[in-house]
């Protein structure tokens, strides 16, 4: 049911904008979330953070909108793009098609990406290294662990996820080097963001199966396996946002993927006029990657823990330890 | 069927859907001004969103476009005495058999391959609707639920198919790599330069006037020629069309995939239109809107058009609304339209006994 009525619906709401003339006074940026919807206490959910805080700084407001479905990330682009929107923001690998398509048509428009890279003089790509983060929180979950299993919940089965996943195993090996490892994907579609139920009965079936910690990195669905955490008495671990407050005391800690700061900056950017096409990278070096330790979970990181982790990280940033990276995850179109 | 006469026709098509029109839009208004927004400006920027300005007409009737396809198709299948929930799926059929055909002649000949491509949406759209079409003609397993059931087995082969073979190469979504250039249909703002006047850039496409023609060519089988005749009966009773000498059998088959063709279309106009690659889900639900857009038009290829019109002006201007009031999210969105098509086709009834009764009334004291 809830299946046909999503899809009932799901083109409804594309957005317009009735944008004034464009002035420095009246700057007026667009976000444009993914699949996930805007307050999905993660991934999408960062970007609103993101923007709102330039928002809150600069006094200027800014236009959003969620998609419903994957068929409308380059109608909404459109009609922004005709509009001539001073900042377009598009999160989520998802957008790359849709983005490039509408950027070549519109050459004037400035554009960012985040989680893709697109090669035009007008788009600006912001890519994150997952992997980098994964393999601290992965290190967390090894020092952790009691069962000696730990779990990784992935969304869409693309690359992208895939790298979490490489640098969370990583991690965790660098830890310690008797661990058993349970994996699954929510799914092999955009859906697959948006589906806790399915995602609460995947991770209900690795605590089962002799897991006490899962990472999760599967947007909005991860919810559903913090909740599945909580009813079985284990440890999660959350995603993107900072997840620790969702259910204090079961969520271990989040791996941190920046995008708020991301969308921050390059809405900045633009506003005071150097904003640059290109593609950026953003790993633990550049801050765009972490795990979160704040009073939610402080007692379940103990010191020597965070001796442990802020060694790595140095020895990361350092490139003394090189985490490993799996191929496509950000392909260029 | 006898109910229906009750009514003269104007009301039957103009006052009753008005009526329901009206109380959706009532109990829509309330949600809105509970979430403290001021419903009367929430329906003028609905209707000017869907026909203030020329793009937003050009959405309106891109949107109304793939209603029409996918409402022919619920009351194609209607008159014959079916009820085809399987739009959605036939129409997924329907764009992957447009894609192949692309992308088998497309390189070589993009004319050809749009002409290809037509006939293989309308093919495997009708190839989709043939199986349970031929389990309901020659097992008795219900249309309804083989055909529910088909979409979803229509979902999981696109799929399987868009994350498999035909992926964008190095693409991580589920969609297929880019039509070749020239395999599309034209933007009717092109079509309008050619012909001498100037028109905003929009989706509306060349399948506007195909799904037009459709919904003639459907006019004409059913009530002008010997076939629809034959189709019309079967759908009244089945004892009666046997004894005519009409094989049920076969008409169920027939309209079933003649359905099946007129909702695979639909991708002409999201794919081969607009979009020009294949994607997961491009059907959207169309094709269960479909079936509210075949009630509200009294299944008559006219109504069926003016219903789609209405059904498009409001997923334009629902569009509008989710953007320029940010209190209402995309979810009450869905509301507004889940309550058109609640008041529309489900419950009907609320206001046609009522009417109905008012008509006998009056009509009595007309005739004292």
């Amino acid at each position: 049911m809830k299946k046909l009525f999503g899809r009932f619906g799901a083109i409804v709401g594309l957005a317009f904008a009735g944008f004034a003339a464009v002035g420095a006074a009246d700057f007026k940026p667009v976000l444009l979330y993914d699949i996930g919807g805007k307050f999905d206490k993660s991934f999408n959910e960062a970007a609103y953070v993101g923007a709102h805080r330039f928002e809150e700084e600069t006094g200027n407001g800014f236009k959003d909108f969620e998609p419903n479905s994957e068929t409308q990330y380059e109608q909404a682009l459109k009609r922004f793009a005709r509009r001539k929107a001073d900042l377009i923001v598009a999160v989520g690998v998802g957008y790359s098609v849709a983005v490039r398509n509408v950027a070549a048509d519109f050459p004037n428009v400035k554009f960012t990406v985040i989680d893709a890279i697109i090669d035009l003089p007008n788009v600006q790509s912001i890519t994150f290294k997952e992997n980098e983060g994964s393999f601290l929180v992965g290190m967390i979950a090894a020092m952790k662990t009691e069962s000696r299993t730990i779990g990784f919940l992935g969304g869409m089965d693309i690359p992208l996820i895939r790298r979490f996943e490489r640098g969370y195993r990583q991690g965790a090996e660098y830890v310690r080097g008797d661990l058993t490892f349970i994996e699954n994907y929510v799914g092999t579609t955009p859906s697959a963001w948006n589906d806790p139920i399915k995602a609460a009965e995947m991770a209900r079936s690795q605590y089962a199966r002799g897991a006490d910690i899962i990472f999760s990195a599967a947007g909005p669905s991860g919810l559903g396996s913090i909740q599945a955490a909580k009813d079985t008495g284990n440890l999660a671990i959350g995603v993107d946002s900072n997840q620790n407050h969702v259910a204090p005391g079961v969520v271990l800690t989040s791996m941190l993927k920046r995008v708020d700061l991301a969308v921050y900056k390059a809405m900045k950017a633009a506003q005071d006029g150097h904003w640059s096409a290109g593609h950026n990278v953003m790993g633990l070096a550049e801050g765009g990657v972490d795990f979160a330790l704040d009073e939610h979970n402080a007692a379940l990181i103990t010191a020597e823990m965070k001796a442990k982790l802020d060694d790595a990280r140095a020895k990361i940033v350092a490139g003394e330890i090189v985490v490993g990276d799996v191929e496509g995850s950000n392909v260029g179109h | 069927m006898a109910s229906q006469r009750k009514l003269p026709f104007w009301a039957d098509a103009i006052l009753l859907p008005g009526l329901n029109l009206l109380a959706a839009f009532l109990v829509s208004g309330l949600v809105i001004w509970g979430l403290g927004e001021d419903p009367f400006e929430a329906l003028s920027l609905m209707i000017d969103g869907a026909f203030g300005f020329e793009e937003g007409v050009g959405y309106s009737l891109y949107y109304a476009t793939n209603f029409v396809f996918t409402g022919l198709a619920v009351s194609v299948a209607y008159h014959a005495g079916l009820f085809n929930i399987g739009g959605e799926g036939q129409a997924m059929l329907g764009g992957l058999g447009l894609t192949l055909a692309v992308f088998l002649i497309g390189d070589a000949s993009p004319v050809f391959a749009v002409l290809l491509a037509i006939v293989g949406a309308a093919t495997f759209g009708a190839a989709w609707a043939f199986v349970p079409a031929y389990l309901q003609a020659k097992r008795g397993s219900h249309v309804v639920i083989t055909t529910i059931m088909f979409n979803f087995i229509a979902s999981a082969l696109l799929a399987y198919l868009l994350v498999g073979p035909l992926q964008r190469p190095g693409g991580q979504m589920p969609e297929s790599a880019d039509f070749p250039d020239g395999a599309s249909l034209m933007h009717l703002q092109d079509l309008f330069e050619v012909i001498g006047f100037s028109y905003e850039s929009g989706p509306l496409n060349l399948s506007a006037l195909i799904a037009l023609l459709c919904a003639f060519a459907v006019w004409f089988m059913l009530w002008r020629s010997r076939f629809g005749y034959e189709l019309r009966v079967v759908g009244q009773n089945h004892d009666a069309a046997r004894f005519a000498g009409i094989s049920v059998t076969r008409m169920t088959v027939i309209a079933m995939m003649i359905s099946g063709a007129l909702a695979g279309m639909m991708g002409l106009n999201e794919l081969l239109g607009e979009q020009h690659r294949l994607l997961g889900n491009f059907t959207l639900g169309y094709g269960f809107v479909g079936i509210a857009v075949a009630f509200m038009g009294r299944n008559h290829p006219v109504g069926i058009v003016l219903a789609a019109m209405l059904f498009g002006a409001l997923y334009q201007g629902g569009a509008e609304l989710a953007f320029e009031m940010p209190n209402i999210q995309r979810d009450y969105i869905v509301l507004i339209q889940g309550l058109v098509i609640l008041f529309a086709g489900a419950m009907e009834h609320l206001f046609r006994d009522p009417v109905e009764a008012l008509f006998r009334r009056v009509g009595q004291r007309r005739a004292a």
